[in-house]
């Protein structure tokens, strides 16, 4: 399934080319934190109907470069009560271990750069995924420090609501690459991406076929956990809980100003940039190209080309960012602990157990046909207990007006009065008047006398 | 690059990457180790050991075991150091252990027991680790194809038992500690809103939002306080931090209007 000895390819860069890649790979994220912010721009704008920024240089794409030199230049405010190191440090946290991550990043297979083979991709380690991990999770202390550091109350509860926040997710997140981990066989970023480029022989029954080869495809419930607790992750719409800004004026950056909060700013589009591509690389084949391109082109998946399918996948997943920032409110701060802990985490756990379940029966020295009978039977006796399963009945509470007093009052008569319920307009004041001015109006008359009879009691 | 990295830590003299690494990585962690028990605030404290933890985790990546480096960083810096962060952030920024000995003569004895207890240590380990080459560090790598899959097929085939009576322990502790923590209220225990507004309206409290500065006064200042439908006027509306004062005539005439 592994190219023999992948890892070996990495570790043996002279040091200008070790150079060359580091400074590669920061004036990519940076170029990509740019275009990013104008992309979200422009496309939510979009999606608003109106226009976005579309004045500096050709489509507005010079704006967020206007706009992060502006940032730059502004003047610098320390609150009186910061905690001056801590503050200081805060932000470079976010940048550093947001620029790291990319590290492990595999952008591209082994090219010539200046006639030495290496591949595009720093470096890489048996634990890579790990590393990008351990990246977010530093990273977290960047935010928390930030709000702790501002001395101030918005940003402090910003900080803990984040923390909380990532935490919590980053479970999630790494329940949901076990399963990759366990598909490939590997940690290592660029061995996945390996793992992904040939799909599975299939027989079904005698039919042979090629079986999808994209994790996203095979794994699509580590897929959808992955994508929604690393919209949790980067602290994005709906779930920007800490910088929650009709809450909690800015989050953990309020304090900040000029170019530490720049540095906040990129550590946040840098890590969306990162969650994409680590979704790339162990979901959707990494840097190779969708399978109708290398049908057609067969050096689709050579040379410096990788780079271009990486980062179309890439801006896919961002727009798909953009997206659920355009489209969906944010959510109370309960309900989103509850759905992390709640929802994703179990689902995930069950998810990796039938994963398990099945390579331990696909490695097992059974015929066909048993192995297929023993899933069968599998799935039989859990449909039966979740049929079987008694239900749990629901204690009927009184719904409407019935618990209420006649009289409209909660606790009875002598309770307090509480408005209609049921949104009727109450009888107005000046009724009893009325009817006692009217004539009654015999009953079973037509309506056109009642009308009338009741103009003439006026 | 493991190969290179089991290389360099099988080989009996440290050279080249590892002896930089240690070299600048070493006297920060025993820095910082000092600098968690000498800093007075607990914020910095904590920050000083995650710098410490972090620079172990890249000694054990240095000593070919890149997992249990890695899982160092996630787990201890990134999840356990948080959680203890976040304690510290709810207790509040200002909260410093007072210095104040409760005992006495405790703290020249613990720096002396502290100080002997490192010598004992650390000459032992000098005496012990001194001549001694990792043996096998190599081959144990390779066995299975890797430093994870070595560390996976022992804790997953011989070690099985105690990781797994580790977890249930660990589990049955934090399961615990939530219930010991956690108090739940019976249904009927708990106050009804009906409950609530009768205790609000019960005689003795004060059932609307206090009055604001300055309602029903004669001037528009914070200082003044405001008056009571009955007309007397009530110190609840002024802020404590105000002193307390009296307006002369000329301040307290409306401004503007002499025309």
């Amino acid at each position: 399934m592994l190219a023999a000895g992948s890892l070996d390819q990495f570790g043996h860069d002279p040091w200008w080319l070790v150079l060359v890649k580091i400074v590669g790979i920061f004036a990519f994220l940076v170029v990509m934190t740019l275009f990013t912010i104008w992309y979200e721009r422009r496309v939510v704008a979009y999606m608003q109907h109106r226009p976005g920024p579309n004045r500096n240089g050709p489509f507005g794409l010079l704006q967020s470069l206007a706009d992060g030199l502006k940032l730059g230049l502004k003047e610098e405010i320390i609150p009186k009560m910061a905690d001056k190191v801590v503050y200081f440090i805060a932000p470079v946290i976010s940048a550093t271990c947001a620029f790291t991550a990319f590290a492990v990043m595999p952008l591209g297979p082994s090219v010539s750069w200046f006639g030495h083979h290496s591949p595009i991709q720093l470096t890489d380690v048996p634990v890579a995924v790990l590393l990008i991990l351990a990246c977010s999770s530093m990273g977290v202390y960047g935010v928390v420090l930030a709000g702790w550091a501002s001395g101030s109350t918005y940003p402090l509860l910003g900080g803990l609501r984040s923390s909380a926040q990532m935490i919590s997710y980053e479970v999630a997140m790494g329940l949901s690459i076990v399963a990759v981990f366990v598909e490939s066989g590997s940690m290592s970023t660029s061995e996945i991406v390996d793992a992904q480029a040939h799909g599975n022989a299939i027989n079904l029954f005698g039919w042979h076929t090629t079986g999808p080869s994209w994790y996203a495809i095979l794994l699509i419930p580590s897929f959808l956990i992955y994508f929604v607790s690393a919209v949790g992750e980067t602290n994005r719409a709906p779930f920007d809980l800490p910088e929650a800004e009709s809450e909690l004026v800015g989050g953990f950056h309020t304090e900040y100003s000029s170019f530490k909060f720049a540095m906040f700013f990129l550590a946040e589009y840098i890590n969306m940039v990162t969650v994409s591509g680590l979704c790339t690389t162990l979901f959707l084949g990494g840097w190779r190209a969708p399978a109708p391109i290398t049908t057609v082109w067969a050096g689709a998946n050579s040379g410096w080309w990788p780079v271009l399918w990486f980062t179309i996948k890439v801006l896919l997943l961002l727009f798909v960012f953009v997206w659920l920032r355009g489209t969906l409110p944010r959510l109370r701060y309960d309900q989103f602990m509850r759905f992390g802990w709640k929802a994703l985490i179990p689902i995930n756990l069950v998810w990796i157990l039938v994963l398990s379940g099945l390579r331990t029966l696909q490695r097992a020295s059974l015929e066909t046909n048993i192995k297929l009978f023993i899933a069968a039977a599998v799935i039989v006796v859990l449909g039966a207990v979740w049929v079987l399963w008694p239900a749990k009945e629901k204690p009927a509470t009184p719904t409407g007006l019935e618990g209420l007093d006649p009289a409209g009052r909660v606790g009875g008569a002598e309770g307090f009065p509480v408005p209609p319920l049921n949104l009727e307009v109450p009888p107005s004041p000046r009724a009893p008047r009325l009817t006692a001015e009217r004539e009654p109006v015999p009953v079973g008359s037509a309506g056109g006398d009642s009308s009338a009879t009741e103009q003439e009691g006026r | 690059m493991t190969q290179q990295l089991v290389l360099a830590a099988a080989s009996d003299a440290m050279k080249g990457g590892e002896a930089t690494a240690f070299w600048i990585l070493a006297p920060i962690a025993v820095l910082c180790a000092i600098g968690m028990v000498a800093a007075r605030n607990a914020v910095h404290s904590a920050l000083f050991l995650v710098v410490t933890m972090m620079c172990l985790g890249v000694f054990y990546i240095v000593q070919a075991g890149p997992f249990i480096g890695f899982a160092q960083i996630i787990v201890y810096t990134g999840a356990i150091m948080m959680l203890f962060l976040f304690v510290l952030m709810l207790v509040g920024r200002d909260a410093s252990d007072s210095l104040i000995e409760t005992l006495r003569g405790q703290r020249m004895a613990a720096i002396i027991l502290g100080i002997g207890f490192a010598g004992l240590v650390g000459t032992g380990l000098f005496r012990a680790l001194g001549t001694v080459d990792s043996v096998g560090l190599a081959s144990a790598n390779s066995k299975r194809g890797g430093n994870v899959q070595g560390l996976a097929e022992l804790l997953f085939t011989r070690y099985v038992f105690a990781f797994e009576v580790t977890s249930a322990l660990l589990i049955t502790a934090a399961v615990g500690a939530m219930l010991l923590a956690h108090i739940e209220r019976r249904k009927e225990d708990r106050k009804t809103q009906v409950e609530l507004m009768r205790e609000r309206f019960a005689p003795g409290s004060y059932p609307a939002p206090k009055p604001g500065p300055g309602v029903f006064a004669t001037s528009d200042s914070v200082a003044t306080p405001a008056k009571l439908p009955d007309g007397t006027p009530t110190d609840r509306s002024v802020f404590k931090i105000l002193p307390t004062r009296e307006l002369t005539s000329a301040e307290a005439a409306p401004k503007g209007t002499e025309k």
